[in-house]
């Protein structure tokens, strides 16, 4: 195992930063490129800095699960064959790349599995009707699991670094503030009511009008249904809350880094910034922001949009004098030489967008990387590599 | 059949694509071809009002201009309102501690906050307070949960009002030529699997029509048959330099970002043959072009709702 050095001064860039921590948590809005950025981040890492690389992820689309040889489903962490590495023109990396996938249902038979008093309780709330619908849905479940999950395997200590991608969440709050949640909601008054009518015959005359209206809306079998199933979870709740309270304190701890992936469009820059203000105002250690599909600087050249728009203005006679040099037909080279001019304006009106969404963005956070738009699509490790290198230093 | 002429159409997609941008387009569209119209955003931290450039929206609609109406769902209000309206328990809406605690409930049990949700937006096309209701719903991983939610509620509870308010809703959702989901994509690779995958689950765990696919962000093709070997001579040295002299700077640039708009076009296309082959026959497919814009209000609204009425063939 690769020594992984702390540098003392703030971290310059990600290859420092990752250097330097235990969990890198890579967060943004929908179809940033999370999965993506979080998956090159670890094939960096685990080339660069050596040690055993883990990335955990979610939902990678399939010709990339594939190449990290995730064929299957379930949540084993299988390691990313060193013939792939020099598939990519890099025969000696110098640590370990694995990779998970989230299996959530799977996820939660272990949690329950570990957290029952026995075997028996265990396999009658695996049974209930309502767990596999619940375990799929309630209190941003897919959200805490993913979190379970990390401290899970950053308990086991078999890896040097983790890299985790992120379920696509509206809220920032949603994943930070599950383990919490969770753990409010299993000590919550409101739960301890709703099933004490299951438990005992006392039913406290406050809360009597909520059990009538309940059972006529809702049916009391249901209700029952749902109180048993409440009433066998409890049997867990102690080692529930701990661990819950445990995977919090993990996330805030500070060998954990938070990465705010975004593009530079309006929505998912405008939900960056909110992201980049809860993580800070809540004390986590939000340390970089990747922006992602970031078009060419070229485009950003005030002199060469000028010359554009003189290519497509003097098409014609540009033309024409093309023409003569090439032997093509001089209508044809006029529409193209016009096409490349406004393109290039189009693509520069998107550009400059850009350049002011990352004037108001890079502001927060210690490292900003930016990562290219690629023509191309990036489904392999050559590919996760290429773009790696691009915001690594 | 024409997308418009249904009464609730669930706009969906991976995050990001556009469901938002192309709900208002909807919307927008259906209300000036005089139909009376309500836009509504499920997620009620959404950004449908800057595509109106409107404050923001809430529970209770509100009309932007002639015909248009726009909401954003919130369960606990609607939770009222169904209470009220439709259980005829208006008492009990009213007491705060009990609708807390319904809150709660629905948190824990599967299909309640759903039900609540698809049930607002199916009672307000029962009762022809619109004629069409367009939904900024909630992403591809989420809306089958959604929609599915009636059959989930019927399978879990066997008695009582609730039960059954699941059989008209069901009525409502399952007839294609009330209700249908338009799934918008771009043509990337996770956007065309999801779409794919989300049409094998929208046949197997519901009983919604798929209405439409729309792929969005479309880039304009840049050179005709032929006029790419053209485009490609213009990095001969000879030719290079010539138009240097003439617009008195280097044309690399210019050069580079065509050849990027081509290569990124070429990869798209490649992601669209595989989203057509994917999706079945009947299903109508729908284009919408990337908009080149500084910002996006009601100016690029308005045209991906041009570009929209030319694709429905107005
Ligand atoms: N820099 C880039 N250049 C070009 N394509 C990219 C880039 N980054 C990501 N992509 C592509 O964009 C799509 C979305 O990326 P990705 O799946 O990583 O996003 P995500 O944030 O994980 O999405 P979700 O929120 O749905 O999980 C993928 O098809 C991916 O290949
Ligand atoms: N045709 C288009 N051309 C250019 N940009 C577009 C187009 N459609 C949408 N956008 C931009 O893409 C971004 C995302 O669009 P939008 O918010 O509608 O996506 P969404 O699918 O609703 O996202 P989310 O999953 O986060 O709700 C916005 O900044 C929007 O302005
Ligand atoms: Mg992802
Ligand atoms: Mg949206």
């Amino acid at each position: 195992m690769a020594a992984r050095t702390k540098p003392e001064a703030e971290p310059t860039s990600l290859e420092s930063l990752l250097a330097a921590k235990e969990i890198a948590v890579f967060c943004g809005s929908g179809g940033v490129g999370k999965t993506t950025t979080a998956a090159a981040a670890a094939a960096m890492a685990a080339v660069k800095l050596g040690g055993k690389v883990l990335v955990l992820t979610v939902d990678p689309a399939k010709r990339l699960a594939n190449a990290l040889g995730l064929q299957g489903f379930g949540n084993e962490e299988m390691r990313v064959p060193v013939s792939a590495f020099k598939a990519a023109g890099q025969p000696h990396p110098r640590g370990e790349l694995w990779a998970a996938m989230l299996d959530t249902k799977q996820s939660w038979d272990n949690l329950v599995r570990r957290h029952a008093p026995d075997p028996a309780t265990a396999a009658r709330i695996l049974e209930n009707p309502l767990y596999q619908n619940i375990s799929g849905r309630f209190v941003q479940s897919h959200e805490y699991i993913a979190m379970e999950r990390l401290y899970e395997l950053h308990s086991e200590g078999n890896f040097d670094l983790i890299v985790v991608d992120t379920p696509p969440t509206r809220n920032a709050l949603d994943f930070i503030e599950a383990p919490e949640r969770m753990a409010e909601f299993f000590s919550s008054r409101l739960l301890r009511l709703l099933i004490v009518p299951y438990r005992s015959r006392v039913v406290n005359l406050a809360s009597r009008p909520f059990y009538q209206v309940a059972d006529r809306i809702l049916g009391s079998q249901f209700l029952q249904d749902i109180a048993e199933f409440f009433i066998l979870f409890q049997t867990m709740y102690a080692g529930f809350v701990q661990r819950s309270q445990a995977v919090a304190r993990l996330l805030r701890d500070n060998r954990t880094t938070f990465v705010v992936v975004t593009t530079l469009e309006a929505a998912p820059a405008h939900e960056a910034e909110y992201f980049i203000d809860v993580l800070t105002a809540k004390k986590f250690h939000l340390d970089a922001l990747v922006l992602n599909k970031v078009l060419p600087s070229y485009f950003n050249d005030e002199a060469a949009a000028t010359r554009a728009m003189l290519l497509t203005d003097r098409a014609p006679e540009l033309a024409a004098k093309v023409a003569g040099v090439t032997g093509d037909d001089s209508a044809q080279v006029e529409r193209v030489l016009a096409e490349v001019g406004e393109s290039f304006c189009n693509f520069g009106v998107v550009a400059q967008r850009e350049a002011s969404q990352r004037a108001v963005l890079s502001a927060a956070p210690a490292v900003v990387a930016s990562v290219p738009y690629f023509e191309t699509d990036i489904y392999d490790l050559d590919g996760l590599l290429r773009l790696g290198e691009k915001f690594w230093t | 059949m024409n997308l418009l002429d249904r009464k609730l159409v669930f706009v969906t997609g991976k995050g990001g694509v556009g469901k938002t941008a192309v709900t208002a387009a909807l919307g927008l569209l259906a209300a000036e071809r005089g139909k009376r119209t309500l836009v509504c955003e499920v997620d009620s931290k959404g950004n449908l009002a800057d595509f109106f450039e409107t404050g923001p929206t809430s529970f209770e609609e509100r009309e932007l201009q002639p015909n248009l109406w726009a909401m954003s769902m919130d369960t606990e209000a609607s939770l009222k309102q169904y209470l009220q309206l439709q259980l005829k328990l208006g008492l009990v809406a009213r007491i705060g501690p009990l609708a807390r605690m319904f809150d709660f409930v629905a948190t824990a049990a599967p299909g309640v906050k759903e039900i609540v949700t698809v049930g607002k937006l199916c009672w307000e096309v029962r009762e022809r307070h619109y004629d069409l209701v367009v939904v900024d719903a909630a992403p591809t991983g989420h809306i089958v949960g959604q929609l599915a939610a009636p059959q989930a509620i019927n399978g879990l509870i066997q008695v009582g009002p609730v039960r059954q308010q699941t059989g008209w809703m069901l009525d409502i959702l399952g007839n294609p030529r009330t209700t249908g989901v338009a799934i918008v994509t771009t043509a990337e690779e996770m956007p065309v699997n999801e779409t794919i995958e989300l049409q094998g689950r929208l046949q197997a765990e519901t009983n919604v029509d798929l209405a439409a696919v729309i792929v969005n962000r479309v880039l304009p093709e840049l050179f005709g048959r032929g006029e790419e070997e053209v485009f490609e001579r213009l990095w001969d040295p000879e030719v290079s330099s010539l138009l240097e002299d003439e617009i008195g700077g280097s044309v690399e640039p210019l050069l580079e970002g065509a050849r990027m708009a081509v290569t990124l076009r070429r990869t798209r296309a490649e992601h669209l043959e595989r989203l057509r082959d994917g999706i079945e026959a009947g299903v109508p497919m729908l284009y919408l072009p990337y908009l080149f814009a500084r910002s996006h209000g009601l100016r690029s609204t308005r045209q991906l709702a041009e570009a929209l009425s030319a694709e429905l063939g107005f």
